[in-house]
């Protein structure tokens, strides 16, 4: 099948990639905001932002601007924390039609001392919304008076939801963390530590991936920003390097870490047997002064695949042969998806992403098969025409693509917020391929008119 | 627990709002235009509204929501979005081709001084808008109301917007749905049906939002109300509107336009509030009410009077949205219960004045709404008068566990339960679906409470 037969939105040929035989050049145009009338998937600036803050569990998260921004992240990113919880209260200046008027950096100098005396915040984290970007409120000003007056950081985000798409909001998030990192002491930070970037604590992930490394004998000293703490954010200038996932969200505050504190970073990714495995010997080899990491690492990944893989062959058995489409955040994750699919079997037909860059997709054109269709900021009647013309058995995506799936009668896993068992580590391959074995081989599905239905 | 942080000591905030009891007017319009036929939903601002809105409805409703977006840039902000709409409704029609495209603004739009009125009648000039098609539009900053109003802009600018009086009436009764399921757009339909009253129901969610599965994935569902339906609303010879503060702006505006004479009347939740609709119901279309109508409203009847001893004082906080508060909140005062704490971050005096009415017989009851009526006060009410049972969205789960109150869930968003597409709340089966959820959580704690002596077998 040929893309060219698939009447695709005017002006999207250059975001969407078939790899055919002879066709060796990929340049996907990328990093464009979305058409006016498109029926995107994705969010916004404010968005970026939002998620990457949101797991700092002891700072107060207050939204700039009127109700809907703050009441729609209200708690539905199952970031989870080992302690405080203010992260998932919902906190508004709930600018009113007075306020858009005259301005509302009363209100909200306002409401940050009503919160940081009522909650006794370790920080604060202030998000403009477009609304703000338009009025023009210093919002700067209001937390430089307030950091002073409290005595805590108070760190503006300018998340605007229109300037820009939703990397800018990670960078801006990373910009608001900047300012903490440096601010703390690192006394007893050992040479051998390593902070981990980009890992959110859905569904307790960080965990997992924290303990790895410690049982190498690495101090973690911040995760940013999974179970996040504002303490160990002000002292994370201390480690020794920056393992960082998600290559949209966290690359830009480890490429400013290197060139201001001199702390290299790697890339890395803990999804699927083989990037996890890898995750752990890049850590050690970078700390190959210690032979003894090296020989943790190394029995860590014997012990965890020992006791997973056997496991898993039942999935794989039954899995073998089917097909799934990718669709996620960032591109990054779609690498080590198509890894993992093939570890349990599985071919993949569809992959794309929201965020990804040049370099990225032309990785993914090298990582996969002939036949498979490479899209760029897709829309949902996109995604069901593939899905349904590849014969997709299986779509991984978010919230917004999972209703798609079960229409079209095809199996789906959340790899998004949504996600409610771990699927980083060797346990969470182990969980991923339980799961998709269960939704692919639901019994459901032979009741849908697709697979046959009422005869 | 989530909410610890709460404390007790209830204080005057000064315009900071703690866990929201509502949202932000964009996502109503898109809501309610959802429940017109063959319409894409458009958002006029930045790409994240649109994406959140489509992600809660998607999460309430289990369902593709499809809406359509400017994708405001930096520069739409600065020159104006007219460029950016007149673009996007090329593309819909030329893509997505719907039959009708329903913009609503945003905070930005609005505050930067988009005109949808004007846009759209330049887009029209301009000949974008392809034979047959229409292109509405609704006014809806999210820093004025709330979702609720701003599902009542849409609905009032379809009444607008497509009513035509052709001088000649028609045997047929406009009802207006205020703000609710799709499943209560269905009951409503059966009992129209069952009473013989030939009416036009606008919106209509249901076989939008409730769609089967087919193995396809259908851009436009085949249910919601069509543009004919809605054109001949201006003959209708009366319009029922239901709801004041969700439905009964479009019923004005229907007869400042066509002069189709109106009434408002709560959304037809509990028991009094159902008899009056379909009192009206049957006068309007000049119909008896059947037997079997009675019958049904007898079976409710019925069952309250077999299990009135537990319902008895029984204090209830509640919170949500206003047209759906009004009638539960009187239904629980039939039901010989007490209303204690109602909270709506819904503003209006009209919600207030009517809210108060129906109180007066509750004069205990605790009432805020609008600025600052959020969750957290909701919280702080129950630690001062605590609550036998908890009322509202999935949100109030975290008061519900933090103070270990049975809680059932009603109202919009229901993120964590099904149910609400599908089992009505309206009318008189939707009274014993409400009477058995009650009964349930409150028979179930008892169940749980008692110590194994007083567990009774028979309840």
């Amino acid at each position: 099948m040929d893309t060219q037969n698939i009447s695709l939105l005017e002006g999207r040929e250059k975001q969407v990639y078939e790899k055919k035989n002879g066709q060796t050049e990929v340049d996907i145009a990328c990093d464009t905001t979305s058409l006016s009338g498109s029926v995107s998937q994705r969010a916004c600036v404010f968005c970026g932002s939002r998620v990457v803050l949101y797991p700092v569990a002891d700072a107060i998260h207050i939204v700039h601007g009127p109700i809907g921004c703050a009441a729609y992240t209200w708690d539905i990113r199952g970031a989870v924390s080992s302690g405080p919880e203010l992260h998932r209260l919902s906190f508004s200046t709930d600018l009113r039609e007075m306020d858009v008027i005259y301005g509302g950096e009363k209100k909200l100098y306002r409401s940050l001392i009503e919160l940081i005396d009522q909650y006794k915040p370790n920080a604060a984290f202030i998000y403009s919304t477009c609304i703000i970007g338009v009025i023009g409120d210093d919002i700067d000003a209001v937390c430089r008076k307030v950091e002073k007056e409290k005595g805590i950081p108070v760190m503006p985000v300018h998340s605007e939801g229109f300037k820009g798409t939703k990397k800018d909001g990670y960078k801006a998030a990373c910009t608001a963390l900047m300012k903490l990192i440096g601010t703390g002491s690192t006394e007893g930070i050992s040479k051998f530590s390593i902070n981990i970037l980009g890992e959110f604590n859905l569904a307790g992930e960080a965990w997992i991936i924290r303990e790895y490394y410690e049982k190498m004998g690495i101090q973690v000293v911040a995760t940013m920003t999974g179970d996040g703490r504002i303490d160990a954010i002000r002292r994370s200038h201390g480690a020794s390097l920056n393992v960082v996932q998600c290559s949209g969200s966290m690359t830009s505050l480890a490429k400013e870490m290197e060139e201001k504190y001199g702390i290299p970073y790697i890339r890395v990714s803990y999804f699927g047997f083989e990037d996890m495995s890898k995750s752990l010997y890049d850590v050690a080899q970078y700390f190959g002064e210690s032979p003894e990491i090296m020989e943790k690492a190394k029995e860590i990944v014997h012990d965890e695949i020992r006791h997973y893989y056997p496991e898993m062959q039942k999935f794989k058995k039954a899995l073998t042969g089917k097909k799934a489409a990718i669709y996620v955040g960032g591109a990054f994750k779609t690498f080590s998806l198509i890894k993992a699919l093939r570890t349990i079997g599985m071919s993949v037909v569809l992959a794309g992403s929201q965020t990804g860059n040049k370099d990225d997709y032309r990785r993914l054109k090298e990582m996969c098969e002939e036949g498979t269709v490479i899209v760029d900021d897709s829309n949902p009647v996109e995604l069901s025409k593939f899905i349904l013309e590849k014969g997709a058995d299986l779509l991984i995506g978010g919230v917004k693509e999972r209703p798609i799936a079960f229409k079209l009668g095809v199996g789906f896993c959340d790899h998004n917020h949504e996600r409610k068992i771990p699927l980083a580590g060797f346990i969470g391959m182990y969980n991923f391929a339980k799961e998709v074995y269960e939704s692919v081989m639901s019994p459901v599905w032979q009741f849908a008119p697709r697979k046959g239905g009422i005869k | 627990m989530l909410l610890r942080h709460t404390t007790k000591e209830v204080k005057e905030r000064e315009g900071l709002t703690i866990n929201p009891a509502k949202t932000c007017q964009p996502i109503g319009a898109m809501y309610a235009a959802l429940g017109i036929h063959g319409c894409l939903p458009h958002s006029h601002g930045s790409q994240g509204c649109c994406s959140y809105h489509r992600s809660t409805l998607t999460r309430h409703y289990k369902e593709p929501v499809m809406s359509a977006t400017s994708s405001f840039t930096e520069g739409a902000s600065v020159f104006g979005g007219q460029a950016n709409l007149l673009q996007a409704i090329e593309t819909i029609f030329a893509v997505y081709d719907p039959e009708i495209i329903a913009v609503h603004s945003t905070c930005l739009s609005e505050t930067i001084g988009d005109d949808l009125q004007q846009i759209t009648k330049k887009a029209s000039d301009d000949g974008k808008i392809p034979q047959g098609k229409r292109v509405i539009y609704a006014s809806t900053p999210s820093f004025v109301g709330s979702h609720i109003t701003g599902y009542a802009n849409m609905v009032t600018g379809m009444a607008e917007q497509f009513a035509v009086s052709t001088g000649e009436k028609k045997n047929q009764v406009n009802v207006i749905a205020g703000w609710m399921e799709p499943s209560d757009m269905r009951e409503i339909k059966r009992y129209a049906k069952d009473l013989g009253a030939n009416i036009v129901l606008f919106p209509d969610t249901s076989d939008v939002l409730d769609a089967p599965q087919t193995g396809k994935h259908e851009f436009y569902p085949k249910g919601g109300t069509t543009a004919e339906e809605l054109k001949s609303t201006g003959d209708s010879k009366f319009s029922l509107a239901l709801g004041c503060i969700s439905a009964e702006p479009a019923a004005i505006a229907l007869d400042k336009k066509c002069k189709v004479p109106f009434e408002t009347l709560d959304m037809p939740i509990g028991l009094s509030a159902t008899d009056r609709f379909i009192m009206s119901l049957s006068k309007a279309a000049g119909v008896k009410v059947p037997a079997e109508i009675t019958s049904e409203r007898g079976r409710l009847v019925d069952v309250i009077a077999d299990m009135e001893q537990y319902f008895h004082g029984k204090k209830v906080a509640l919170f949500g949205d206003p047209d759906q508060l009004i009638p539960l909140v009187e239904f629980l005062l039939d039901l010989n219960m007490k209303p204690v704490h109602i909270v709506s971050g819904t503003p209006g005096q009209r919600f207030e004045k009517r809210m108060k009415e129906v109180l007066e017989r509750a004069p205990y009851a605790n009432f805020k709404n609008g600025l600052s009526a959020d969750m957290f006060l909701l919280h702080q009410w129950i630690k001062n008068e605590p609550v036998d049972l908890l009322i509202g969205n999935t949100y109030g789960k975290y008061i519900a566990r933090d103070e270990d109150i049975p809680f059932i869930r009603f109202g919009f968003p229901i993120l964590d339960r099904i149910g609400h597409s599908y089992f009505p709340s309206v009318g008189y089966s939707g009274g014993l679906r409400l009477v058995e959820k009650i009964l349930g959580a409150l028979l179930d704690r008892q169940d749980r409470d008692a110590p194994e002596e007083k567990f009774e077998l028979v309840m």
